[in-house]
């Protein structure tokens, strides 16, 4: 620490950690779309593309920020796929029971209670009862895979009128669309579940930055031991935050029956890794207390895309796309790694 | 400086389960004032601020603060808090990953959202009011840990503390930090702030305190103010010797200086933990490193067994150039270590005592070369007969034993690689008198049949009766070998504590 250093009161702050991670996600999915308007053209020019990418990954933007938050607050919740297929699956149960106008939000209260009642569960085990949060979850994800297996063992598909114009429901915006070939135009169209998604993404982002429960959480990440000598409740921080990320599975597994109205035992079979991988492409780090939803929205983004030019690409073949998932995956993580490892040295020659 | 008491403890008492840790101790710290908390290992330092910042609950004992009528009734750190009393660690107990100003204010806001503009600009005013180098929107990681540590000093001023206690605050800080950091502390007793410093750097407590307590064994041994008590009595004190007792005590047994051949000699050693050093020592010979606690004879060791990382220096042994950077190439050269934490470093606790008993030996020998069972149960019970090992048999789970015969098994363990060169650190910690002796006999044994040892401990007459040749180090430097005539407690003291006497 020397005295020039002390003069840049006023000048910019170098980036915090999380800042430089998520800066680097964002600039990663800015360079490869940008790759992909220029060697594959075509879908990738209209503003559509994005809007798919947005429709088709609603719900897993948000379970990848429920999981942000528990892993800001050094936590992980591996049940969110669970929760997601047992909320399909149980609304798409009632919503074929009862036609009645009141129906929809007694769906809606069906998929955020189940949800929250995971969220209490585990919050309770993995804060006052400290269970490994990774066990804890690992049961919660059994537990709903097999509640889903118990409601229905076959597909039960929505038959409920009212439901299915909601799915149908499109947000039009005819300025951002493009004329096809025959001379329409055809205006961009965008989910209701990819606009629910889109604000999930900002509250939680306002919520982390500006109330005292997200600060808390990085805290609690950032040194458990520390949150508690400055007077934080590590218990109910960490509590709720597992209360948040279970009442948010609850409403992407509603967003997903949205995009696809039938209750499946294997519907959203994986999701949680992808929401892993999204959080960490974005910048989250394991060990808890750096990351930033508006990284894992963007980490989202980056495995869609690479989904997307792989289906594009004559190398079409699911294992492609794997690959390339865990490729970046990879890089990221040891790009993450070495920043990181050369900050610390350069503060150790501070 | 007024002389107000801000902080007044009366009759502590603190018992554990087998343990008196504080038995009647008084404090006082007035306002303004910087008091030093001195004391040896064990002897009631931390029990005693814990006691006051409220982790640990008094027996027995009365604290009044700001010399108040009521007691102070303290059951949790925030109790502590509340009244006044704030501590900063050695290890830092803020988060790295926060900004500095909120690391300033999170946890004691009231309200839900954050306000970061005011955050800023009040945490920026006392940055600035108390000179701290540091700017309020920086990540507190991306500071060196002075400033951190001057970053958790901040928080407690701002929060209206009277009582500002600094546990080691110094240990990992270089000589530019200390300095940044002293005068932090002068700028808050100019405030009136009382701070308490725990430290075992002797020129440090001389440099920036006003008083003295020193504990020994739980109990007080007095308070001092710092012009009436000088380094070298403040050594005595803190190692319960008065110097005019000192000069009688009488050395016992028959030492060993050994032969003439150098066993082993290292040139300017250093490691991660330890500044370069000399050394070398003979066959059959038992020398002994001392000096106080932090002061690197533990470091110093570690170096020679290649226990941390070795970064320089050059070492032969009996005669060859070899390079030592790992526990195992030590082995190889002959040389043993019985660490200093015993229940971190040494035992295996659920392992046998027969298990533990072979384990280095298995080392050495590789893991693909294994004992066969009989040998096993031989070499176990010749030791456990050879040393006397007080277990109901050496398939007892060595947790089980008493420290003594825990650190018997240790030793054991080492004897059974008949190492050329066995280093023992702090072998008669925290056990009984009988088998202390037992040690130090065994120790002059092990020497009449030519193997060189190198004994530390913390009590001096100890390493009086067993070492002919005493290595005295102070902050982390060599700064007497001591010999003959000169192995006297009062000479090793005087050494100790140097300079001015």
């Amino acid at each position: 620490m020397n005295g020039a250093n002390n003069k840049r009161t006023r000048g910019r702050e170098p980036l915090t950690d999380a800042q430089l991670l998520m800066t680097i996600s964002i600039g990663i999915f800015v360079v490869m779309y940008a790759l992909a308007m220029i060697f594959l053209g075509g879908g990738f020019l209209k503003v559509q593309q994005i809007f798919d990418l947005l429709n088709d990954n609603a719900a897993l933007i948000i379970i990848a920020c429920a999981l942000t938050v528990v892993m800001i607050g050094g936590g992980i919740n591996i049940s969110v796929g669970g929760v997601i297929s047992l909320t399909c699956m149980a609304c798409a149960i009632f919503l074929n029971a009862h036609t009645g106008g009141l129906s929809i939000p007694l769906s809606v209260l069906l998929a955020l209670g189940i949800g929250l009642g995971f969220g209490l569960m585990m919050g309770f085990l993995v804060s006052y009862l400290e269970i490994q949060p990774f066990i804890v979850s690992l049961a919660g994800m059994f537990l709903a895979r097999g509640l889903t297996t118990m409601l229905s063992v076959n597909p039960v598909k929505v038959a409920h009128e009212g439901f299915l114009a909601l799915v149908k429901a499109k947000i039009k915006i005819p300025w951002l669309g493009y004329v096809a070939q025959n001379g329409n135009l055809i205006p961009a169209k965008l989910e209701i579940g990819a606009l629910i998604a889109i604000c999930v993404v900002i509250l939680m982002a306002l919520m982390l930055r500006y109330m005292r429960f997200g600060r808390n959480i990085y805290a609690l990440g950032g040194n458990r031991q520390s949150a508690l000598m400055l007077g934080i409740n590590i218990k109910s921080t960490c509590f709720w935050s597992y209360v948040l990320s279970g009442l948010l599975s609850g409403l992407a597994g509603y967003v997903f029956l949205m995009h696809k109205p039938a209750g499946n035992a294997s519907v959203a079979m994986r999701s949680e890794m992808d929401a892993i991988a999204a959080s960490i492409i974005g910048g989250t780090l394991l060990t808890g207390g750096v990351g930033n939803v508006i990284g894992t929205f963007f980490g989202v983004m980056i495995l869609a895309t690479i989904q997307k030019i792989i289906a594009l690409s004559p190398l079409n073949a699911s294992w492609w796309q794997e690959m390339a998932s865990g490729a970046m995956l990879g890089f990221f993580i040891i790009l993450q790694s070495v920043v990181l490892a050369n900050r610390g040295k350069r503060r150790k020659n501070n | 400086m007024q002389n107000e008491a801000i902080l007044t403890m009366r009759g502590i008492v603190k018992q554990f389960p087998g343990t008196m840790a504080l038995n009647d101790v008084d404090f006082t710290l007035r306002r303004g004032e910087i008091h030093a908390l001195m004391g040896e290992n064990g002897a009631g330092k931390s029990t005693l601020i814990k006691v006051l910042t409220g982790v640990y609950e008094k027996d027995d004992g009365a604290i009044w603060v700001e010399g108040g009528e009521a007691e102070a009734h303290i059951h949790s750190p925030q109790d502590a808090q509340n009244i006044g009393i704030s501590t900063v660690y050695q290890e830092i107990t803020l988060c790295p990953n926060l900004t500095v100003a909120e690391n300033m204010f999170i946890g004691r806001t009231d309200g839900e959202v954050v306000h970061w503009r005011e955050y800023e600009k009040r945490a920026t005013a006392i940055l600035e009011n108390l000179g701290i180098p540091a700017r309020a929107k920086q990540q507190l990681g991306s500071c060196s840990l002075a400033v951190q540590q001057m970053v958790a000093i901040g928080r407690a001023v701002d929060m209206q503390c009277k009582v500002l206690i600094l546990d080691e605050p110094t240990s990992s800080l270089d000589d530019k930090e200390v300095a940044m950091l002293f005068k932090l502390m002068r700028e808050l007793k100019a405030r009136g702030v009382g701070i308490i410093f725990v430290t075992h750097f002797l020129e440090q407590v001389y440099e920036v305190c006003d008083r003295i307590t020193v504990l020994r064994n739980g109990r007080l041994v007095g308070e001092y103010a710092i012009e009436e008590l000088p380094q070298v009595e403040l050594v005595a004190k803190m190692m319960g010797k008065d110097l005019n007792d000192l000069a009688s005590l009488d050395q016992i047994g028959m030492k060993s200086a050994g032969t003439d051949e150098v066993v082993y000699q290292a040139e300017a050693l250093s490691s991660s933990d330890s500044r370069p050093f000399d050394f070398r020592i003979r066959k059959g010979e038992v020398n002994g490193f001392t000096g106080l606690l932090g002061s690197g004879r533990s470091e110093s060791v570690r170096a020679i067994f290649g226990a941390d990382r070795v970064t320089g220096g050059k070492v032969r042994v009996k005669g060859k150039d070899v390079k030592i950077t790992n526990p195992r190439e030590a082995m190889k050269n002959g040389i043993g270590y019985l660490p200093e934490d015993r229940k971190r470093d040494g035992i295996i606790a659920d392992l046998s005592v027969r298990e533990n008993i072979i384990l280095a030996l298995q080392v050495m020998k590789g893991f693909f070369h294994p004992m066969t069972k009989a040998q096993m149960r031989q070499f176990a019970d010749e030791y456990i007969e050879a040393l006397q090992i007080k277990t109901a048999s050496q398939d007892t789970l060595i947790k089980s034993l008493s420290g003594g015969n825990q650190q018997k098994v240790i030793l054991a363990r080492w004897l059974l690689t008949h190492p050329d060169y066995l280093i023992l650190d702090e072998p008669t910690r925290g056990i009984d008198v009988g088998t202390k002796l037992e040690i130090q006999k065994l120790v002059l044994k092990l020497a009449k049949e030519n193997m060189s040892v190198t004994f530390i401990s913390s009590e001096i007459e100890e390493m009086l009766r067993t070492c002919s040749r005493l290595i005295v180090m102070r902050d982390r430097k060599i700064v007497g070998e001591l010999t003959g005539e000169q192995l006297t407690q009062s000479y090793v003291m005087k050494t100790i504590a140097g300079g001015e006497q």
